[in-house]
């Protein structure tokens, strides 16, 4: 069999697409037992354990949308701290107005996507490297608007309100609820959207831009939807970080740090893959309560190990762990089963 | 009077940062790389500078003369290593690589030497001296040497692109990376000359800032970084003299808004960059789209 029969001829029946090469009930099974166990730690640890798990949530959540960004559509933002700190002033607003800082959480998620819009319209002029400076410079522009409003605090930012009525106990487990639900909320959100239509597009786009856009693929809408996700991520995050913290400065929450420890903990964990982040989480809770004494080491190290990762095992750990159990807990690819004449069986990984 | 002022003020301060500008957009136009620890390392040249003069007491200008080719020599070791090859690999990891770099270093100076600012003190008449125009105008000699250095470093820079045989090299390596290498350059090794370039008038841009103000380890990302970004963005990406255009409007801009209330400097600088991204994306020099 020469070469063009090989790859033109196709016996009819003779191959299969499949999204995973396990049974997708088994991992979402998983996944629900996970979110369950989850919910009831409450009841089970101590409060000053779900504080820390909250702290977890909040940077598996930015990380995720960064992922999405940097991982999918190729967007380096350097500026996602500007969405961290409107989803947290949104909380903040809304709470000195009266609402339930819990009840402002979605709204400051949808505000922030809806920010996004005209931000994009401004950033999405420059490319790549341009791109994450002028995001950059965009975050440092909110920032300087918003400490110009004395009534939201100004230059230093002012305590949470609403909150008060709560015991303690009360406000710690609904704070570790509302981060759970965010999470979860946050990774499904990502997990549909890449399994549909966008992530066959955004693929394509990583594959070749060029050829997407020839054939149709609308390039600059599917970024568009992109950013505009991570923003209400990012918002979604900055919320829960105001009402975890019960505070809002504003050189805190539109702080650079935010953007780069989505970054790293992207970079460690695996870009361009969900499972990514939730590994790169891992190791930044490990590290940062590790180091947690020695101030700002756990950013320096964990920025070293960024850059080795980066330069020398680009899919990060989950890259590690795929390529030697060939396992994906969020299948968003396909599996091509070839079976030939001969009935033996091999398959081709697409993504 | 106070306009004039702030006008005179601004387009000196544009001097200062066109030299913070033009390392970056050398190292965009010969090797594609946006550098996001620019700022970071001219703090770092700063800080050296700072340990030099407290150490051995040399006079001031003298620091130069030891930081400049230290940071250069600094410029082509990390070409070579770290940022060759993170652009073998792509791109965006040359980008996340850089933005690495530049947190680790920011926070790698917070931690040894503490948030506070420092200043080069330099006991000078020529800097902490000025001289007055009418009777409201004073200006510092600093802001006008720094200025003509500027324009001397942007002049040196030019003639070396286009009349040396190094400035030959890079230009071709800049243009086609694989014809050059083919017709026997090491492109390689010319990307490392073009940093050590670079990093050599960032190492002049963070003393005359250490002199001009204060150095803190965040100087480095929410000033240096982020106004050359401004200024090489409104002069218009990919030109030296459109950098220094640039340079002196958002100098002007800071200024004005500046004296319309104080606390608005950095906020005036930043709308009119956004001003200039949504009316003219190209920048205020060049004529072509940019790609």
């Amino acid at each position: 069999m020469n070469l063009v029969s090989e790859t033109t001829v196709r016996p009819a029946g003779s191959f299969r697409v499949a999204r995973s090469r396990r049974n997708v009930a088994w991992t979402g099974a998983g996944a629900l037992i996970v979110v369950v166990v989850l919910a009831l730690f409450p009841y089970i640890v101590y409060s000053g354990t779900t504080a820390i798990i909250v702290q977890a949530f909040i940077v598996l959540t930015m990380a995720s949308m960064w992922n999405l960004l940097a991982g999918y559509a190729g967007l380096v933002s350097v500026g996602q701290q500007a969405f961290v700190g409107l989803g947290a002033y949104f909380v903040l607003i809304l709470a000195i107005h009266g609402t339930s800082p819990f009840a402002a959480l979605p709204v400051a998620a949808i505000g922030c996507g809806v920010a996004a819009l005209p931000l994009w319209w401004l950033v999405s002029r420059l490319r790549s490297g341009y791109f994450a400076i002028a995001t950059w410079v965009l975050a440092a522009t909110i920032m300087l608007i918003i400490e110009k409003f004395s009534s939201i605090g100004g230059g230093t930012g002012m305590p949470l309100p609403g909150l008060s009525g709560l015991s303690p106990a009360l406000l710690t487990a609904y704070t570790y609820w509302a981060g759970l639900a965010v999470t979860v909320v946050a990774l499904a959100a990502i997990y549909l959207l890449l399994r549909g239509r966008l992530g066959l597009v955004l693929t394509a786009i990583r594959d070749d831009e060029v050829a997407a856009r020839s054939s149709g693929a609308r390039v600059g809408l599917a970024r568009l939807l992109v950013f505009v996700v991570a923003g209400a991520g990012c918002g979604a995050a900055g919320a829960l970080l105001a009402i975890s913290q019960l505070q809002v400065q504003p050189g805190a929450v539109f702080s650079v740090q935010w953007t780069a420890e989505m970054a790293f903990v992207t970079i460690i964990g695996g870009l361009g893959t969900i499972e990514g982040p939730i590994l790169g989480t891992a190791v930044y809770m490990v590290l940062q309560q590790t180091l947690a004494s020695y101030n700002a080491w756990y950013l320096i190290i964990l920025g070293l190990v960024a850059i080795i990762v980066a330069l020398f095992a680009r899919r990060g750990l989950w890259g590690l762990v795929d390529e030697h159990l060939n396992v994906r807990l969020f299948p968003v690819g396909y599996w091509l089963r070839i079976t030939d004449a001969a009935g033996r069986t091999g398959a081709m990984k697409g993504k | 009077m106070g306009w004039v002022n702030a006008i005179i003020q601004g387009v000196l301060t544009g001097g200062l940062y066109a030299l913070f500008a033009c390392g970056l957009s050398l190292m965009f136009g010969v090797m594609k790389v946006v550098n996001l620890a620019h700022g970071d390392l001219a703090v770092v040249a700063g800080y050296v500078a700072i340990g030099i003069i407290t150490v051995t007491h040399v006079p001031v200008l003298w620091s130069f003369l030891i930081v400049v080719p230290v940071m250069a020599l600094l410029g082509y070791v990390l070409q070579r290593t770290v940022i060759q090859s993170a652009l073998d690999r792509s791109v965006l990891i040359t980008l996340l690589v850089t933005f690495g770099l530049s947190v680790v270093i920011e926070n790698g100076l917070l931690q040894f030497f503490t948030a506070n600012s420092r200043a080069i003190g330099t006991g000078l008449a020529l800097v902490s001296g000025s001289f007055t125009l009418g009777s409201q105008i004073q200006i510092g000699y600093l802001l006008v040497v720094v200025f003509a250095v500027a324009v001397v470093v942007l002049l040196g820079l030019q003639y070396f692109l286009s009349a040396s045989k190094y400035g030959r090299l890079i230009r071709a390596v800049a243009d086609d990376q694989e014809a050059a290498q083919l017709a026997g350059a090491d492109y390689r090794h010319v990307f490392g000359i073009a940093a050590a370039l670079a990093f050599g008038t960032v190492a002049l841009a963070g003393i005359a800032y250490g002199m001009y103000s204060q150095l803190s380890p965040t100087t480095g990302t929410d000033t240096i970084l982020l106004f050359a970004f401004a200024a090489v963005v409104i002069g218009g990406l990919g030109s030296l003299w459109g950098t220094l255009l640039g340079g002196v409007v958002l100098g002007v801009a800071q200024q004005i808004g500046a004296q319309i209330n104080i606390s608005d400097e950095v906020l005036a600088g930043y709308i009119l960059f956004l001003g200039v991204l949504v009316l003219r994306p190209q920048g205020l020099t060049s004529r072509r789209a940019q790609s």
